[in-house]
């Protein structure tokens, strides 16, 4: 398969297919996906394979690609957020939040957006990423032969849906944080309902550690394996959870210091020697656990701060400073945020004359994470590899955008 | 500021000619670096102990329009441990002929992140990399043809005897 495009352009492609051809009698080409429950989405793994080893990983993505660049380019800046939504799908709040900031801070009212604006968008962020957290861990105990965890997660997400459906209207894209502001305020009774979901959570976290992280059967099939050398991880990019796992205390919402989360109190997770090494895939899954409960706790703030001290008001209405016709002046302006998966990035281009941007493109964390696969899983057995995909918790929806 | 010590040290190793032009009253302001350069840029901005460039968060390609007749790449550079960001670009002109690629060098042996991004932009945008070790269409099928991210960009009628229908 060729195009048109001269020869010389082509080398790259004819050298893939020349290593194809020439893949040794006792190797075998192992095609994993795009249809397979554990690559977690249409992720298409071409394998090497010598006997139950994997000698080199080739991905192949594009199955889900929607065009969101392209899109982009001719829909105003308000209009671009249902498509971010898509991205992520499992974080659409995070990636809302994140691109919506991009556009604030290109229009310059970043610090005019009231405190409950604020604190409703950190805590609906929060839930997002303790649902997107809990598909992560629900979908690697399956990976790897655990039933029952992927059960118990997935009931509990379905309270964090309800709740944003509750807010938002919607189950998973909600287009809930606005340019300025946000969709609706939080429905009457939202708070006390957080509250009444922390206080059932916390148990069911503990019992789920009882069930999978301390489970010698589950440490078994992930510690030691696709170990994550800190500087490795550092050169390919990988942010999140993938960094943190890697042993570095970074996290964007420390680092960054944007919205309200320098008034929250949490600390960053990262992984310290318990089980195995450094930057394995227990680790991996280890930080996120601890995420979340993190996460828990900034929620528990938040709803204090929106019953006190920035309570609901008549007057207040969330979209008064929603500008009606989005025009930056003409700049290039990067945004980065914390998505559950890792560093979410949107590049601006505005030419001052329209309200649609020139360029933007999206860095999807879940791209670079899913870029350092190839490297990892270099001479593992092929149970092996599905653990360590897992462990990546990639969202093809934004590695293909 | 990291602007003006990067800007500095590049000019005190490389002499003045290494930075083609500079947006400094942006937001986030970036130096337009010469392309033939930018691996050695990029190795330097790493590994000096000043500026520590360790992580590349966002390679971009870009069109800037059909009358433009131009394309360039965008680094976002961004130091773990000194907390500072830096924005690099090369820009290049080109004719939008497919005989002629624009092509710039890969920065993939400095950070391999780098690698998916800028096949990402040669698929997109058709930005060719000299050195790149797996240069190859990322997103689009192998056999695609066009760069939909350029301007000009027309959309095809069919794929494989499949009418494209928007």
């Amino acid at each position: 398969m060729q195009n048109t495009l001269s020869q010389k352009y082509q080398d790259g492609l004819i050298a893939y297919q020349n290593k194809i051809k020439a893949v040794a009698a006792e190797e075998m080409v192992l095609n994993l996906g795009p249809q397979h429950p554990s690559t977690h989405g249409v992720l298409r793994l071409e394998l090497i394979t010598d006997g139950e080893i994997v000698k080199e990983v080739i991905p192949h993505i594009g199955y889900l690609h929607r065009c969101f660049e392209k899109h982009g380019e001719a829909l105003n800046y308000a209009q671009i957020i249902p498509y971010t939504d898509r991205m992520d799908y499992l974080a659409s709040m995070n990636n809302n939040h994140a691109y919506v900031m991009g556009v604030e801070k290109m229009l310059g009212i970043e610090n005019d957006i009231p405190k409950r604006v604020e604190y409703i968008r950190v805590l609906v962020c929060e839930l997002n990423r303790i649902a997107s957290h809990l598909i992560a861990i629900g979908t690697y105990g399956i990976d790897i032969g655990a039933f029952t965890p992927f059960l118990w997660c997935f009931r509990d997400r379905e309270h964090i849906m309800n709740m944003l459906e509750w807010a938002s209207g919607a189950r998973m894209l909600y287009n809930y944080i606005w340019v300025g502001g946000l969709f609706y305020d939080v429905p009457i009774g939202f708070e006390d309902r957080c509250k009444e979901f922390v206080a059932y959570f916390k148990p069911k976290m503990k019992e789920l550690n009882e069930l999978l992280t301390d489970n010698q059967i589950f440490i078994s099939r992930t510690a030691n394996i696709g170990v994550l050398p800190l500087d490795v991880a550092i050169n390919y990019g990988c942010s999140g959870p993938m960094l943190r796992g890697s042993g570095l205390k970074y996290d964007l919402r420390r680092v960054d210091e944007y919205s309200v989360y320098p008034e929250l109190d949490f600390e960053v997770a990262y992984a310290k020697a318990e089980v195995g090494s450094i930057g394995d895939c227990w680790n991996r899954y280890k930080v996120r656990i601890v995420e979340i409960e993190e996460s828990l706790k900034i929620i528990e703030q938040c709803v204090e701060k929106l019953t006190k001290e920035h309570k609901r008001t008549k007057e207040f209405d969330p979209r008064a400073l929603c500008p009606k016709k989005i025009t930056p002046k003409a700049q290039d302006f990067y945004i980065r945020a914390e998505n559950p998966k890792g560093e979410v990035g949107f590049y601006f281009i505005a030419d001052g004359r329209s309200d649609k941007p020139f360029r933007i493109k999206s860095r999807g964390p879940s791209f670079c994470n899913l870029s350092v696969l190839p490297e990892i899983s270099k001479n593992v057995m092929i149970a092996d590899l599905v653990a360590i995909i897992g462990s990546l918790d990639i969202v093809l929806g934004e590695v293909d955008r | 500021m990291i602007f003006n010590t990067v800007k500095q040290l590049l000019i005190e190793k490389f002499g003045e000619a290494v930075i083609v032009a500079e947006e400094a009253n942006q937001k986030q302001p970036a130096l337009i670096i010469k392309s033939d350069l930018i691996v050695e840029v990029c190795f330097f901005l790493r590994d000096h102990p000043q500026t520590w460039f360790d992580f590349l968060p966002c390679l971009s390609g870009v069109d800037y329009g059909v009358e433009q007749q131009k394309f360039g790449v965008v680094y976002h550079l961004s130091s773990i441990i000194k907390n500072h960001q830096i924005v690099l670009k090369i820009i290049t002109d080109n004719n939008r002929d497919e005989e002629n690629l624009p092509t710039f060098k890969s920065i993939s042996s400095v950070y391999k992140a780098a690698e998916w991004h800028e096949r990402e932009a040669f698929d997109m945008l058709g930005i060719y990399f000299d050195n790149h070790p797996d240069l190859r269409r990322i997103l689009l099928p192998d056999d695609w043809e066009g760069f939909p991210l350029r301007k000009d960009y027309k959309t095809a009628e069919n794929y494989h005897n499949i009418k494209i229908d928007l």
